[in-house]
């Protein structure tokens, strides 16, 4: 009967998995959706501890998995709570990360649990320390069980990688032929991981016997070397490694396509977590996690006109070389604060593109009151939104969300483009790629055929940029050097409150 | 081998149909998305797979009381697997309820 409830549990859970995850995808449904799905979950877990039981018995150890349960839910919502809304995607990296350790700890304690419970027999003495197994164990539970480790290890140091690189800790690190030593590693992680579930356990069979009586009259059929033990933990470390090696090289702007990816790898550590204990919610979620996972990275690689080959190899850079450097370089010219300010001031229109650079020095809300001012003064102000605009496609909206920004002042590229026909100044805050004519006009450029925000239509255009140089994708923008452009450099935060101070003086 | 493949197939059979299920499910529930939901959703899908913790539950609560290496490690993996649930979900609750409060001050 309570074996019976339990499995209503995880059906409940599994559907509102799949429901939150079909409202997540739909603005007006989305926070629900989320809340949906968080209800399931604690029907699952709670479910588990109460009413999970394995040949007639419960679980027991209540006082250390409440104690984790208590302790992982206070620091979790106090983290989740505090953390700056810039820094979403690292949390969220960081969560990840969490729970690919979560499925290799899991894994790790299954391979205990046999091995603790093994026997040494030294009755075969062509396999010295030779350990008998307790239980139907054969090569199918133990693929399960290192393929969940190596996935659950890959995502967990990948993304403390990846956590590292977007909070700046960690700085990329490119050498030659790094892509040969990761596909080496990659290559020799899939090798050891099938010799390793190929050849252990032994049967019994390949040591003369059809299946060894214990003690206590069960009969055991598979056995282990001490060596194939060491080498399970040998391999736990070659996965840690190759996650850290992945993801190294790979740039910051690429982060999130790359989070979404290990995300989707951390879903299909659950699935296999799912496999162990044949659990239907560990299975469902997983497997859905892992494909909408796999899918949300390629939509993400589209928005960015990247090729997920490209992201994972770093092929970009090279592309980059041939395709921008011939190019000879015009002039640009500054702007002065006043200048800008008097500018703006007396436009009728004025369009902000917020980018990267916004993101990084937290100028959201000194943006809004920019946008204030000039709107007191009879200006119309609205910000033009490039699908991947700030450090996640869609991070831009809630960030500028963050600081008030209402919403009809959000344009989606497409309206974007024809605004611009009509403003009489734009002020680009950060932003590089994403308004690069050259995605336009230049088939040669790497960036060619990705959508781009026409600022060049507008009457007067105004950067503001750290320096000259080029953005993530390391192409010059003759955007800059055009006769419409003048440059107003320095970090975007101050830049704005200078400029903030200078529009109400005029 | 190849017998107890087989053998393992026959017997998960049910299994098989819902990682095929669910992979055509998990495909077709974000099908079309727009990508201002991108960062949220990667969030929420982020903590669905927190699920991953019934696991370590379960792994938890068969260990011997007095297997204390076992019971470490353990306690480590219902942390973690708890933090990516709640964090998750925490998270994405905050990014969400800001595209709300968006909507609310735009209809004044």
């Amino acid at each position: 009967m309570e074996l019976n409830l339990l499995t209503l549990c995880y059906l409940i859970g599994s559907l509102t998995f799949i429901i939150g995850l079909k409202m997540l995808a739909h603005p007006e449904s989305a926070r629900k959706g989320n809340l949906v799905a968080a209800v399931g979950m604690t029907i699952a877990i709670f479910g588990t501890i109460f009413l999970y039981q394995e040949d007639g018995q419960k679980l027991h150890n209540y006082g250390w998995i409440f104690g984790a349960l208590l302790l992982g839910t206070v620091v979790g919502f106090i983290v989740a709570k505090k953390v700056q809304m810039t820094a979403m995607p690292e949390m969220v990296s960081l969560f990840n990360g969490m729970g690919g350790a979560c499925a290799m700890l899991i894994s790790i304690m299954e391979f205990k649990h046999i091995t603790d419970h093994a026997f040494v027999w030294e009755g075969v003495s062509s396999l010295p320390g030779f350990m008998l197994i307790v239980g139907n164990i054969n090569h199918l539970h133990m693929l399960i069980i290192v393929v969940g480790m190596v996935i659950g290890s890959v995502s967990f140091s990948g993304s403390m990688i990846a956590w590292g690189k977007l909070n700046g800790k960690v700085k990329d690190l490119n050498y030659n032929g790094q892509t040969y030593v990761n596909l080496a590693l990659l290559l020799a992680l899939v090798g050891l991981c099938s010799w390793y579930v190929y050849h252990t356990p032994i049967s019994s069979s390949d040591v003369g016997g059809i299946g060894f009586t214990l003690t206590d009259g069960t009969i055991a059929t598979h056995g282990l070397q001490p060596i194939q033990i060491y080498l399970f933990y040998g391999i736990l470390v070659l996965a840690l490694v190759y996650g850290v090696m992945f993801v190294l090289p790979i740039g910051g702007a690429d982060m999130p396509v790359v989070i979404s990816l290990l995300n989707s790898f951390t879903g299909m550590a659950a699935a296999f977590g799912g496999f162990l204990y044949g659990n239907q919610v560990m299975l469902t979620g997983g497997i859905l996690v892992g494909a909408a996972g796999t899918l949300l990275t390629l939509l993400m690689c589209k928005a960015m006109n990247r090729s997920l080959q490209n992201v994972l190899l770093g092929a970009f850079g090279s592309a980059a070389k041939s395709g921008g450097g011939a190019k000879e370089q015009g002039n640009y010219k500054e702007i002065s604060l006043s200048d800008a300010a008097t500018v703006m001031a007396y436009a009728n229109k004025v369009m902000i593109v917020p980018g990267y650079g916004l993101a990084v020095a937290q100028a959201q809300h000194t943006c809004h009151e920019l946008e204030k001012t000039l709107e007191e003064k009879g200006v119309e102000v609205k910000y033009a939104i490039h699908p991947v605009a700030g450090r996640m496609p869609g991070h831009m909206n809630v960030l500028l969300a963050e600081a008030d920004v209402s919403y009809d002042k959000l344009l989606e590229m497409e309206d974007a483009n024809e605004e611009f026909k009509t403003a009489d100044v734009v002020l680009i805050l950060g932003a590089n790629d994403v308004v690069n004519p050259a995605a336009k006009n230049d088939p040669a450029s790497p960036i060619y055929g990705m959508p781009i925000l026409e600022v060049e239509n507008a009457k007067t255009i105004i950067v503001n940029k750290r320096s000259m140089k080029p953005g993530y994708a390391g192409i010059e923008n003759d955007l800059f050097f055009a006769p419409k452009t003048s440059m107003l450099f320095g970090d975007a935060k101050a830049a704005l409150q200078k400029l903030l101070a200078e529009i109400k003086n005029v | 081998m190849v017998q107890s493949l087989f053998d393992w197939f026959t017997l998960h059979i049910e299994m098989v149909y819902i990682v095929i299920l669910s992979i055509f499910l998990g495909i077709e529930v974000i099908g079309r998305v727009p990508s201002v939901l991108h960062t949220p959703l990667m969030s929420g899908a982020n903590a669905i797979h927190g699920v991953v913790i019934i696991g370590a539950i379960i792994v938890m609560g068969r260990v011997e009381p007095n297997n204390y290496l076992a019971l470490v490690i353990g306690f480590l993996a219902v942390v973690l697997g708890t933090l990516n649930v709640v964090g998750g979900f925490v998270v994405t609750d905050r990014m969400l309820e800001m595209f709300k409060k968006k909507k609310s001050t735009s209809a004044k």
